[in-house]
């Protein structure tokens, strides 16, 4: 037996390193099992790299509109391996700053497959030798990985995953997109704006069925104005590959099928939480639809087993992993004060062009709920900065309960509004309501006054339209 | 090593107090028993003694101010040769009080990287402030507490009529929030911001919701034709303790009259028996208060308390015995009544009465007691009804004794008689219980011989 350590963690993405941190800075011993790379999925194969590549994708769609900003340039190219590479660059640089961050909260990280060998007792397996940790405290934060449908699986090669579509060997001049989500519709930005014809296929009635209706309706435009191919209500019945192309088989809502051939298909149609191999069933922790399940606090129920980010369930956020990797190790640490997390309070981004944000209800659920509402809404023609960007397309609304004043949700679609929500994420965590918001002084110009009139407009008071 | 003073709990119920008198100031020194300040309670004014010695070397909460938490630092002591100035711990103590923030301000940290939270223990309630306390001091303005809560939170509280002081925070350093206001009830009270006297949150199962919240007395009256008294915590303690007690107890009252003749001839006797040194001067209330001490053991389901899974059935009748006071009312208890001897019992109630009146009475002996009794006799009050002080099941409120006509043997008699009326918890008590209770409480009151028996 190797170590004893007060808190051991599974998993070194977002969830499993904010942990680890603050379970060092409150005084426990701590250790991380890392299987691949330090920093997890987000750090390497999700948020972070996708970020780079759509950066790219970006200054390649203003590029196309050098005119409008008063520049000539001809002959103008990208180059597909630059662009990943600077991607991976990235990814690796942040991944190396966890290993500082790790070093410097002095927290011991051990590489290898992590597996419960009984009570306080994890066995980490590398190159096929077995060592064994006893710990007080088990953090599972193993994450999650994309969802296989029969007859849809990837294969790495024709069919990608998010991990294939973030090194492309090649650039395919078609994409199918299976999966309307924020993976999906990501890549589909990222591949579109590069000169892919891209082709969404959503099984639900919108793209970003998450999202409040309206701003699904506004993406939807959006896609389908820059050229990209956006079929709801329809499912992927069958792919058949041949060489070096995909033949998509596609059924829509009223039964009708459509063939569609493209170089490459990305599958984006969910996730399912990594509950492999890691003993939970011996130790009695219980998994439901792939995903640990947990209390507010992040207990499993099998006393110092705890379980955090993906591996716990929705929402998969990186942001909602690290909360609730905090809220863990404050328990653990028996910090007073701690407060569970209230996942209306957890804003969502989609990357994608034109970004979509949001926090707290959408219209339509509020209205379900039985809230009597005010909405506000103020789109990005009447903000002098998004004019200014040449950004004059977007939304900001706002759904308050007509009675209290309470902020139910905020919703945006446009520029940069990944920047701007956690403005209304700030005022529903104090519990602003709409007269605190009203007061605040927004500058000028910036988008954020947007958040100021779309609050105005919820009482017909906006000024700039 | 410097370390910080923390407002005391002077009772077990003591939540906040109000910071009196700083008995020392910055730069004494104090041994352990010194005393250090006064603090006032709901009830009454204590001395705080030191419990460490060491030098004053700040005083974070100056005296006069009111609704102190239990656990705040109100002052920090420093050790041998130290420096006020030098010690980082001060800083950190300073960051949870405003008034303290304010002077940082004024002087750069000392050391060059340091912010003041990284010599706090960790213990962060929320991201960011390494400020101790879960919940924050209040800051007292000129007119009371200032009541920290979530705008959402105030205006829900206002649409429903609910004293935000009357409840406790479960935000970020004690913030009310809105799942506070939510899971709180309708008050019967007015909602008058800082104007308190609200029943604080009842037991499960006892809602009031629905009710509609009393108006603000204000609206009836011009601002210049009445004077505002601002409530002190005895009169918030009164208020919110009978609110509750009436509002979740279920009353009820049962009414008797006693010839107390034979009393009164007895009490003159013994009085006039009382030695020159070491005497005593009988009241027809001492005799109350060990009628009802004999009656609580000859019928001690009448000497309980209720609490949600049982009844405390007390092996000791602990009587509370009001005292009117200029600034309200408080009741001292005589603990062991039933042991104790008529002369014993006149000597403490006095003592007691007196303590009380110039507030020097400890929470241990008004905080309490197994049953109570109110006299208005004395104001030639006939007869009337009390309301019962929690914990206690039961109260006896006794009037004037009188020379009344009485029908004795099928003639009309002239008889001094006491009416006295029990109010009773009847989850703890019923009718014939108390009745019975009465019974034994008249036989030892018209024939006090009986208490011999």
């Amino acid at each position: 037996m190797a170590d004893a350590f007060d808190v051991l963690v599974i998993g070194s993405g977002p969830a499993g390193y904010v942990c680890a941190i603050r379970a060092a800075q409150l005084g426990q011993k701590v250790a991380i099992v890392e299987r691949e790379r330090l920093g997890g999925i987000c750090l390497n194969w999700g948020c972070i790299p996708t970020k780079a590549l759509l950066r790219s994708s970006e200054i390649w769609h203003l590029m196309q509109r050098l005119n409008e900003f008063g520049f000539s340039a001809e002959n103008f190219k990208f180059d597909l391996p630059k662009i990943v590479d600077r991607s991976r660059k990235v990814a690796q640089q942040l991944s190396n700053g966890v290993a500082f961050l790790m070093k410097k909260h002095k927290i011991q990280v051990i590489a290898g497959e992590a597996k419960l060998a009984g009570k306080g007792m994890v066995a980490v397996t590398k190159d096929g030798k077995a060592t064994e940790y006893s710990a007080k405290n088990i953090v599972l934060a193993t994450g999650a990985r994309a969802r296989s449908l029969p007859g849809l699986e990837p294969d790495g090669k024709l069919i990608w995953t998010y991990r294939e579509a973030l090194v492309p060997d090649t650039f395919p001049k078609s994409l199918l997109v299976v999966g309307s989500g924020a993976i999906g519709i990501e890549f589909a930005s990222f591949f579109h704006t590069l000169g892919s014809k891209v082709t969404v296929v959503e099984v639900l009635d919108r793209v970003l069925p998450v999202e409040d209706e309206e701003i699904s309706s506004l993406a939807a435009k959006a896609f389908a104005k820059q050229g990209m191919t956006i079929k709801t209500a329809t499912t992927v019945e069958k792919l058949e590959k041949t060489n070096g192309s995909v033949t998509a088989i596609l059924k829509t809502k009223d039964g009708k099928t459509e063939t569609l051939t493209v170089d490459r298909v990305i599958s984006a149609v969910g996730i399912v939480g990594n509950v492999e191999n890691l003993g939970l069933e011996q130790a009695g922790v219980k998994v439901e639809k792939s995903h640990v399940v947990i209390d507010q606090w992040g207990a499993t129920g099998v006393p110092g087993i705890w379980a955090i980010g993906d591996l716990a369930g929705p929402p998969w956020l990186a942001h909602k992993g690290m909360h609730e990797g905090v809220i863990v190790a404050e328990r653990i640490a028996g910090v007073k004060g701690t407060h569970p997390l209230d996942t209306s309070k957890i804003p969502g981004c989609t990357y994608c062009w034109p970004q979509v944000a949001s926090v707290g209800m959408t219209e339509v659920k509020a209205k379900a709920a039985g809230r009597k509402i005010k909405v506000g809404r103020f789109p990005f023609i009447g903000n002098g900065k998004a004019i200014a960007l040449g950004e004059p397309e977007g939304l900001v609304k706002t759904v308050f309960d007509a009675e209290t004043g309470e902020l139910l949700g905020a919703h945006m679609i446009g520029a940069e509004v990944t920047e701007l929500i956690h403005g209304y994420t700030i005022a529903r965590t104090l519990e602003a309501t709409e007269a605190e918001l009203a007061a605040t002084v927004f500058p000028h110009p910036t988008l954020s006054e947007m958040l100021h009139e779309a609050v105005l407009a919820a009482d017909g008071a906006a000024l700039h339209i | 090593m410097t370390t910080n003073i923390l407002m005391p709990a002077l009772s077990p119920t003591m939540e906040e107090g109000t910071l009196t008198k700083w008995l020392v100031k910055e730069g004494d020194e104090v041994h352990s028993g010194d005393i250090l300040a006064e603090i006032e309670t709901d009830k009454a004014t204590m001395e705080f003694e030191a419990v460490d010695e060491g030098r004053i070397g700040k005083i974070l909460v100056p005296e006069g101010t009111e609704g102190v938490k239990v656990n705040q630092p109100i002052a920090v002591l420093l050790a041998e040769g130290e420096e006020a100035g030098a010690a980082p711990d001060i800083e950190a103590a300073m960051a949870s009080i405003k008034t303290a923030v304010d002077e940082e301000a004024k002087t750069p940290a000392k050391q060059p990287t340091g912010s003041p939270q990284k010599e706090v223990p960790d213990a962060r309630g929320e991201s960011g402030g390494g400020v101790k306390p879960d919940k924050a001091p209040p800051e007292t303005g000129g007119d009371g507490q200032r009541v920290f809560a979530s705008p959402l939170a105030r205006r829900i509280a206002a649409q429903k009529g609910i004293d935000l002081s009357s409840l406790s925070g479960s935000g970020p350093r004690g913030r009310i929030v809105k799942a506070d206001v939510e899971g709180a009830r309708v008050s019967a009270t007015p909602a008058q911001p800082r104007a308190a006297a609200a029943p604080s949150p009842a037991p499960a199962g006892t809602s009031l919701a629905g009710i509609a919240p009393l108006p603000d007395a204000r609206a009836y009256f011009k601002p210049d034709d009445y004077e505002e008294i601002p409530h002190d915590s005895m009169r918030k303690a009164i208020a919110r303790r009978l609110t509750s007690a009436k509002t979740l107890m279920p009353h009820f009252y049962l009414t008797v009259d006693c010839q107390i003749d034979e009393l009164l001839a007895a009490r003159a006797r013994l009085n006039a028996a009382s030695p020159k040194e070491g005497g005593y001067k009988l009241s027809v209330n001492d005799f109350v208060v060990k009628a009802a001490a004999g009656a609580l053991i000859r019928v001690p389901e009448v000497n309980a308390s209720w609490t949600d899974n049982a009844i405390l059935r007390h092996r000791h009748a602990d009587i509370g015995v009001a005292v009117a006071l200029d600034f309200g009312l408080i009741t001292p208890i005589v603990f062991h009544a039933e042991e104790k001897g008529l002369a014993t019992i006149s000597a403490e109630v006095k003592a007691l009465a007196e303590r009380a009146r110039t507030k020097k009475l400890k929470p241990a002996e008004f905080e309490g007691g197994s049953f109570a009794i109110s006299n208005l006799g004395m104001y030639g009050i006939r007869d009337f009804t009390a309301v019962i002080n929690p914990p206690h099941a039961a109260i006896l409120a006794v009037g004037a004794g009188e020379q009344r006509a009485v029908v004795r043997n099928g003639k009309v008699e002239i008889a001094t008689v006491m009416t006295v009326t029990m109010s009773c918890d009847h989850r703890v008590i019923d009718g014939a219980t108390g009745a019975r209770f009465l019974q034994a409480f008249k036989l030892f009151v018209e024939d006090p011989a009986a208490l011999l028996l």
